[in-house]
């Protein structure tokens, strides 16, 4: 029982990273319908950006929580405004194979501006252990899970509450008719991918918080199992991006924890295999045919 | 000055010249109906008034201005809102959020009180049906909705394209009266339809469009009295 609970804990806020990288994946598909496959290395540049500001500058928490999302929210912005943008009119597979390309161009430029070596990540806040009834949870998780959470409450505010929130919805179900009530498409599609790598950023943080450690090319991984769950959970739907985040973090974490570690990834690969096949809409999503 | 001027208009649509230099006004307070077969160019030639397409050649003025380079946002601040083809409502969205979709440029909150008021006051059912997602009305109600969200901008001359398509008949009499009481309240409107008997019953002005140019002219009753349009569009 107590491993079990201990195993949860530690699911959820594995999960709840995943969640927040997945929430991008899935806005991003929304409103472009690209799967912006450079969304894993914003997360590894907002890991980065947290990294320097806590070793050089000592930020603490909350500012270099900040200064990631900042710096993610920038990178997505310019990613979509130099290398999406012209191809806006471009067959779908010519804007995949760019965001392929640039995440390519992100991680090996890293790897030559700042070394390809793994640094470990400051310790940002002292690690407290709370042992409650032999389940161990440290201040650090929870301070995970609490991030993530408010991040996607807010997250769904914005989406539902705000006006940018309904142009956002508007664009991603018909850009044409968003633009004959006045919405600038473009205007709207960079605050989208602001909002999605800002929580990239975000996750980079939180990641390098719960692992200790950072690489330029840490994105690759977890951006291909936060595009899985977002799959899982029917991409395009923000609910589904979240429950396919933690998902996948429980999924991952149990078979670490029965010893199968070494199997950890293939099975999210499974996931995916296995939803394409029998529920290719996700859970959340709409199984809308293609019009004319 | 008439309040829209369409000069020589040419539109391409990919490779196929859609509109081959359409020339055409809207004074202030009438109803202009454009009608004419499929691939007339009818629904190409809203387009290109809203700003989406951009044309090859021509002109576009409207109170003035020339605006055929103007983007769709601009020109919908200017006043010219368009109820497009097939109503596009956002689907997903509740009949409030795409009312409030349509109010997306307004700035004077009273005044965008007042747009509700009377929007619901002109489409009851949308007041009714206001929590529930768009995408579950019935095609009239719809098409309501487009054309209350369209008056949501508070619009000078409102674009409709083909606003009777697909809908039941008892719909479709209730559209034509709503546009005309549009009218009378006092938007100057653009009719594109295919429905050209009621079109023209309705309209002060009507031009007959074929393959892209216009071929005939006139007061919308003697259109309705011209023996080749009652050949053509009405059926003998």
């Amino acid at each position: 029982m107590q491993t079990v609970l201990q195993q949860i804990i530690n699911a959820l806020s594995l999960g709840s990273i995943y969640a927040l990288l997945a929430l991008g994946y899935s806005m991003v598909y929304g409103i472009i319908k690209l799967i912006n496959f450079a969304h894993g290395d914003i997360y590894m540049l907002g890991a980065f950006a947290a990294y320097y500001v806590i070793s050089l500058w000592h930020f603490n928490f909350i500012t270099a929580l900040l200064t990631a999302m900042v710096v993610g929210a920038v990178s997505g912005v310019v990613i979509e405004y130099f290398a999406y943008r012209p191809l806006r009119k471009s067959p779908r597979i010519a804007v995949l194979i760019t965001a392929i390309g640039v995440s390519f161009l992100l991680e090996n430029g890293m790897s030559y501006l700042v070394g390809s070596n793994a640094r470990s990540f400051p310790q940002v806040i002292e690690q407290v252990n709370y042992n409650l009834g032999g389940v161990l949870i440290s201040n650090i998780q929870i301070l995970i899970l609490v991030t993530a959470l408010i991040l996607m409450v807010l997250l769904q505010l914005i989406i539902k509450k705000t006006k940018m929130g309904r142009a956002m919805r508007a664009v991603s179900v018909d850009p044409e008719a968003a633009e004959l009530v006045g919405v600038n498409v473009n205007h709207t599609i960079s605050f989208t991918f602001a909002l999605g790598s800002a929580l990239a950023g975000a996750a980079g943080i939180l990641i390098g918080m719960y692992y200790n450690q950072i690489d330029p090319l840490m994105g690759m991984t977890p951006g291909i199992k936060a595009f899985v769950a977002a799959v899982l959970g029917g991409i395009g739907s923000v609910p589904g991006a979240s429950l396919g985040g933690f998902l996948i973090g429980i999924l991952e974490t149990f078979f670490q924890s029965i010893g199968l570690s070494a199997y950890k990834d293939a099975v999210v690969y499974l996931v995916l295999i296995v939803i394409l096949l029998f529920l290719p809409a996700g859970i959340f999503g709409k199984n809308t045919e293609e019009k004319v | 000055m008439a309040m829209l001027e369409v000069k020589n208009l040419v539109v391409n649509y990919g490779v196929i010249q859609a509109v081959k230099g359409v020339s055409f006004k809207i004074e202030k307070g009438e109803i202009v109906t454009l009608i004419g077969a499929n691939g007339a160019g009818k629904s190409t030639i809203v387009k290109t008034i809203s700003g989406l397409l951009r044309p090859k050649d021509g002109e576009i003025i409207y109170q003035g201005v020339a605006i055929e380079h103007q983007k769709a946002p601009q020109i919908v601040a200017a006043g010219i809102s368009q109820v497009a083809e097939g109503r596009h409502i956002f689907a997903g969205m509740t009949v409030m959020e795409n009312l409030q979709m349509g109010a997306f440029l307004a700035r004077d909150r009273s005044q965008t009180k007042q747009s509700y008021d009377e929007v619901f006051a002109r489409f009851p059912i949308l007041k009714k049906r206001k929590n529930q997602d768009a995408a579950t009305l019935s095609g009239g109600e719809q098409q309501m909705l487009a054309m209350g969200r369209a008056l949501m901008a508070r619009p000078k001359l409102l674009l409709l394209d083909e606003p009777s398509m697909g809908l039941s008949p008892l719909f479709i009499q209730e559209i034509f009266t709503i546009i005309k009481e549009l009218n009378q309240r006092g938007t100057t409107i653009l009719l594109i339809e295919q429905n050209a008997k009621q079109a023209l019953a309705i309209a002060n002005r009507g031009y007959v469009l074929a393959t892209g140019n216009v071929q005939l002219f006139g007061t919308g009753a003697e259109l309705l009295a011209n023996p080749d349009v009652q050949r053509v569009y009405f059926g003998g």
